[in-house]
Parts: structure tokens; C-alpha cells; sequence
């Protein structure tokens, strides 16, 4: 009985037994097709937080005003008003700052908005033309804050799409259309690019105005409440960090620099921090994945088991009839390869594609895990050949009649 | 054609030996119809298993036309019972969902037979039994007359020295034994050899040959001189 001969004896036995075939294949497809999805769901949700970062922009250093130390007790990070429009312009006209491209000081406060009737509560940012350089701003109509605004301190804005939904309606075109903010009317005169995000991190969801209008005019503020640094290149991130460092701690009169009223991150350690988070979701959801690995794999076992034990009377005609024990082994062998191969393959599709569907449903980057793939293959594969054979293997050594008598 | 000499069947579990078979030994020569008889757990289907190479005498041997049976391994008996033995269930043992044509080809599957030569055989030994227009019915589409026919279209179909049934009437209705029996006795009259092992005497009447078995020897072996058409060969 050579192979070829073997092979089609499965595929009769597979096709007879359409239930019992049908079972076995749905519990692997379960089970691969489980791990695969999860799996990708969490590298998907990991990728989209580092996408976002990233969106951020590129080689920057965010200075903000630590807490003010009051004895030993310090105030929240950023809650400080001890960074001024001066520690921007000295960063920026230094001479012994050599690693920084450009600098955007701004200011930032949250404000109600009111456009006729409809009216919003947003975050204002002041700032300088340079932040839409550094943070990658881009506008889908209008032009965006010129120098010009900023030193006449311009009644002029530019919003976010978020903030046009809310006020205007969705789609309409704002551009030359006057908002109040307090009691100072500014006129649009540009809409930001969506870059999506939600929660408090929507950048969608943002008005700027000129710095000095908004430190002026609408909050009556003279601090900053952070600086935007973009260093000349990747490499010198860390010198950028300290010349700023060092320039800071010189012009507020600090020589201890766990003193500092002021903190600088760097865009690797915000990323850094949302890695960690997302990682340990991505940790969370592996281990879902290991348990329903471990479920189906089970699973998988039990009707491999089930259908070999069932078959026991089948394996003792099979030798009465002069199958030789090789011949057994191999059918049930062969058999368990074919499904296992079929509910790995199916399973697969399954997982890739519920991954998709959740993805764009849930506006993650759709992501393919291939060693998830391989590990789920890989696991379930084993377990179902391994407990394919071994059961045949123990009943194809009864005596035929033993196998026969077997209920 | 078959020599059994001082066969001994022991069966042991953990606390009892139970001696199946004591010391039994006959001959059986081409071409005769003989009936094993006896009562339950007289050990005649214990004799069976042997007869069929399905089992190992404790001690003993057999010889099944000029080979030694007794000191063979698993797959050198899987060969012999391939070859040259035909059986014939009390419970058919069919393959369950499968065609009777598939049915009666899978011997010839694992004798290595090429795939025109099978269905040619098969279609002609199914055919033989009256089954021509049911080749293609699953065996549980079949009645049990019809199932055991095709078994015995299986046990013939590699043209075994020895035709073995254990019950072969047990489960199917007295008018479909009948059929059954008639059969037997056709290829019995074509110089099939046939043990047939039963409890019923009206199917023992039948064979040529009876052996009487109880408590594990024999007790009687007597040529059936009652058998209607008794046409007895050498």
C-alpha cells in the first residue's frame, strides 16, 4: 500500500464522516484562529499609540515648569509659572546652544468658545508660527499664524476640524467667520489637517492663536506653560537636552538640578512611558491569547482522542482484514495531519480576518502578527498530531481481537 | 489444508486463570464444510479467533495450509489473514457510511492490489451474493441479510484457503439465514473450504462436518449424516 494509495483512504474516511471531520476542524479553527486575533489586536493598539506619538513630531524636547516647591512639598508638573517668553528667546539666541533647530514657546489654557448659539470648551493654544513647523501641522484650508500676528497680537485663529464640527456643523468652511472667546472676538483664519486621536490627546480638538493674544488679550498670563524644542537631528537629543539644561538652571539660579523648577522630555521618553503602558496591555492580551491557546489546544486534543478512541473497533477490523500496523498508524497519522493543516489554514483566515474587521471598526492600524501565526500553527499543530497518533498508535498494537471486542 | 495440534488458550488477569482451551487438536481438509457447536462460554469462539489468526494460543500449534501460525509476528499475521483467511462477523463489521463496494475492495487496498483489478473483483463477487444494484449503497442503507452478504463478498474476495464465520446467522432474521445458508452451501458444492461456528443446530445441520466443543475440549466430531442434499467431499 504505497502513499498515494494511503492518502486517498483519509480523504474517503475525512469525507464519510463529515460531522465528525466538521468538529475537529471547527475546534482548531477556534482555537488558532482565537490567539491569531488577539494577538494582533494589541501589537495593532501598541502601533497605533507609537503612531500617534510619532505624529507628535520628530526630535522634540518639551520644557515644562516643574511644581513650585513649597518647602517639601512640590506642585503638579506643569502647574509652575516660572517659564517666561525670555527663557525662549535666550534658548533661542544662546551661543552656547548649538543642537537646536527651533523653539516654539506657547501657552495653553482650556476656554468656552461661542459661535452664535453654539459654544464649546476647547483648548487655546498661544503660539508662534514655528509650532505648526515642529509638530507637524498642516492646514486643509487657510494659512496658519504668521509672525506678523504674533507682534501685533492679532485677533486671528485657526482651528481644529473637532472644534469646526462643534461650532459650525460638519464640513462647513469657517474661514473669515469670527468666534468669541471671553469677550474678545478673533476671526478664523485657517483649519488645521485631522491628525485624529481622541480623548484629552484629540489634536483635532484645539484652537491656536497668536501667543502674545493668548498670553494678553484672553488670559492675562505672562508665563509659558511649555516650550517646544526641535533638536537638529536624533543624534544629539541628549546634548540639546542639556545645553537647554544647563542654560535653564543658570538663568532661574539653580545649581542643584533635582532642584530645577523645570522638567525636559524628550519624545523617547514619552514614548518610552506609553510603550510601557501599551506593553503591558499587549501583556494582558497575550495572555488571553496563551489561555485560549491552551483552551483550544485542549480542545483540540479531546476530539482527537474521542474520534481515534471511537475508531478503536474500526482499527481491529482494519488489522483483521490484514492491515499491517504501519498502514493504521499511518492512515490515522496522515488523517490528523490533514485536519490539523485544514483547521490551521482555516483558523488563520479566520484570525486575519477578524483582526481586520476589528481593527477598522475600531480605527486601529491593521496589523498581522506572523509569530503569533506561528505560534498558534505551531502549538495546535503538535497537539493535534501528537494526540492523532499516539491513540491510534496504542490501539493499532492490540491484538485484533481485543481492538475488535473494544466498546 | 489446517492442523491444529494440542492448542491451549489461558486467558489471565490479575487473580483468575481461566482456561479457555484445553489441549485441543483436529484437522480440517480442503474443501469441507464444517460447524464448531457449543453452548456459551464454551470456548468455540476462542477457537475461532485462533483459527483466524485474530489471536495467539497460549501454547500449541497451528498450521494453516503448510505455515506455522503459532511464532508469527503482528504484521506476519496481518499478511496471513489478509491472504488466506475470509471472515464473516456475527456483527458484519463493516466500515459504518461507507459503500459496499468500497466495503469489499479494502482487503485487496491493503494486499496491495491495483486499483482496476479491485473494482473488477469487487463488482464481480458482489455480483455473486445479489448485490448487483446495491454496490452503492452504504452498508447502513442495507438490511442485515444484505450486510452480511456483503461481508461475505469481502471474505471471498482475495480467494482465502479457509472461509471463516463466526455466527454468521446471529444477527439477522431466520428467512435472510436461510439465504445466507444456501449461499454457504453453493460455495461449499465450489470447493470453498468453510468453518462456520454456531449454537443453533438448525444452521449446524447445514455443514458437512460437526465439532462439538464444551468447556474448552472437544467432545464430539462427527460427519453430518442427517444433512438434506449431503454431498460430502474429500
Amino acid at each position: 500500500m504505497d502513499f498515494g494509495e494511503l492518502i486517498i483512504e483519509c480523504f474517503s474516511t475525512l469525507t464519510i464522516n463529515k460531522m465528525r471531520t466538521g468538529l475537529a476542524i471547527l475546534g482548531i479553527v477556534i482555537g488558532i484562529g482565537s490567539v491569531i486575533a488577539l494577538i494582533s489586536l494589541g501589537q495593532a493598539s501598541q502601533k497605533m499609540v507609537e503612531n500617534q506619538i510619532q505624529s507628535l513630531g520628530s526630535n522634540l524636547l518639551t520644557v515644562q515648569p516643574g511644581g513650585q516647591s513649597n518647602g517639601a512639598v512640590r506642585g503638579a508638573q506643569g502647574g509652575g509659572t516660572t517659564l517666561t517668553l525670555d527663557d525662549a528667546k535666550a534658548i533661542q539666541s544662546s551661543p552656547t546652544i548649538t543642537s537646536v533647530k527651533t523653539i516654539s514657546p506657547e501657552y495653553s489654557k482650556r476656554a468656552q468658545v461661542i459661535v452664535g448659539r453654539n459654544n464649546t470648551n476647547t483648548q487655546i493654544y498661544g503660539v508662534y508660527p514655528t509650532y505648526a513647523e515642529i509638530r507637524k501641522i498642516t492646514l486643509s484650508s487657510g494659512v496658519f499664524i504668521s509672525t506678523r500676528d504674533v507682534d501685533a497680537m492679532s485677533k486671528v485663529a485657526v482651528v481644529g476640524p473637532q472644534v469646526v464640527t462643534d461650532l459650525f456643523g460638519e464640513g462647513a468652511n469657517p474661514v473669515g467667520k469670527t468666534i468669541r472667546i471671553g469677550v474678545q472676538s478673533l476671526k478664523i483664519i485657517g483649519v488645521t489637517t485631522s491628525k485624529g486621536g481622541s480623548g484629552f490627546n484629540n489634536q483635532d480638538d484645539i484652537i491656536y492663536v497668536p501667543l502674545s493674544t493668548a498670553q494678553k488679550q484672553l488670559f492675562g498670563a505672562s508665563n509659558l506653560s511649555s516650550i517646544s524644542i526641535e533638536a537638529k537631528s536624533q543624534e544629539v537629543m541628549t546634548q540639546a537636552q542639556n545645553e537647554v539644561g544647563y542654560l535653564l538652571l543658570a538663568r532661574h539660579k539653580f545649581s542643584d538640578p533635582t532642584q530645577a523648577d523645570f522638567s525636559i522630555m524628550s519624545q523617547t521618553d514619552i514614548l518610552n512611558t506609553a510603550s510601557s503602558v501599551t506593553g503591558t496591555f499587549t501583556t494582558l492580551l497575550s495572555g488571553i491569547a496563551g489561555i485560549s491557546l491552551l483552551v483550544g489546544g485542549i480542545g483540540i486534543m479531546n476530539i482527537m482522542l474521542v474520534t481515534v478512541t471511537e475508531r478503536t473497533r474500526e482499527i481491529g477490523l482494519r488489522k483483521a482484514l490484514g492491515a499491517k500496523q504501519r498502514v493504521v498508524i499511518l492512515q490515522f497519522l496522515f488523517e490528523a495531519i490533514i485536519l490539523t493543516f485544514t483547521g490551521g489554514i482555516i483558523g488563520m483566515i479566520l484570525g486575519i480576518l477578524i483582526s481586520f474587521v476589528l481593527s477598522s471598526t475600531m480605527s486601529l492600524p491593521f496589523t498581522i502578527s506572523w509569530p503569533a501565526i506561528l505560534l498558534a500553527m505551531g502549538v495546535s499543530g503538535i497537539i493535534g498530531v501528537l494526540f492523532g497518533w499516539y491513540p491510534a498508535q496504542k490501539a493499532s498494537r492490540l491484538q485484533p481481537i481485543e481492538a475488535l471486542r473494544y466498546e | 489444508m489446517i492442523q491444529l495440534k494440542d492448542i491451549s488458550k489461558i486467558y489471565k488477569t490479575e487473580m483468575v486463570e481461566t482456561v479457555a482451551l484445553s489441549h485441543v487438536s483436529f484437522d480440517i481438509q480442503k474443501g469441507e464444510f464444517t460447524a464448531i457447536m457449543g453452548p456459551s462460554g464454551s470456548g468455540k469462539s476462542t477457537l475461532m479467533h485462533i483459527l483466524g489468526a485474530l489471536d495467539l494460543a497460549t501454547s500449541g500449534e497451528y498450521i494453516l495450509d503448510g505455515e506455522s501460525v503459532s511464532k508469527l509476528s503482528q504484521d506476519e499475521l496481518a499478511d496471513i489473514r489478509n491472504r488466506k483467511i475470509g471472515f464473516i462477523f456475527q456483527a458484519f463489521n463493516l466500515l459504518p457510511r461507507t459503500t459496499a463496494l468500497k466495503n469489499v475492495m479494502l482487503p485487496m487496498v491493503y494486499a496491495g492490489v491495483s486499483k482496476e483489478e479491485r473494482l473488477e473483483k469487487a463488482k464481480k463477487y458482489l455480483e455473486m451474493v445479489g448485490l448487483k444494484d446495491r454496490m452503492y449503497h452504504t452498508s447502513n442503507q442495507l438490511s442485515g441479510g444484505q450486510q452480511q452478504r456483503v461481508a461475505i463478498a469481502r471474505g471471498l474476495v482475495m480467494n482465502p484457503a479457509i472461509l471463516l464465520a463466526d455466527e454468521p446467522t446471529g444477527n439477522i432474521a431466520s428467512a435472510q439465514a436461510e439465504e445466507v445458508m444456501s449461499l454457504f452451501r453453493k460455495l461449499h458444492e465450489e470447493g470453498h473450504t468453510i468453518i462456520m461456528i454456531t449454537h443453533e443446530p438448525d444452521i449446524a445441520a447445514h455443514a458437512s462436518r460437526i465439532i462439538h466443543v464444551k468447556d474448552g475440549v472437544i467432545i464430539e466430531d462427527e460427519i453430518n449424516k442427517k444433512r438434506k442434499k449431503a454431498n460430502y467431499q474429500k
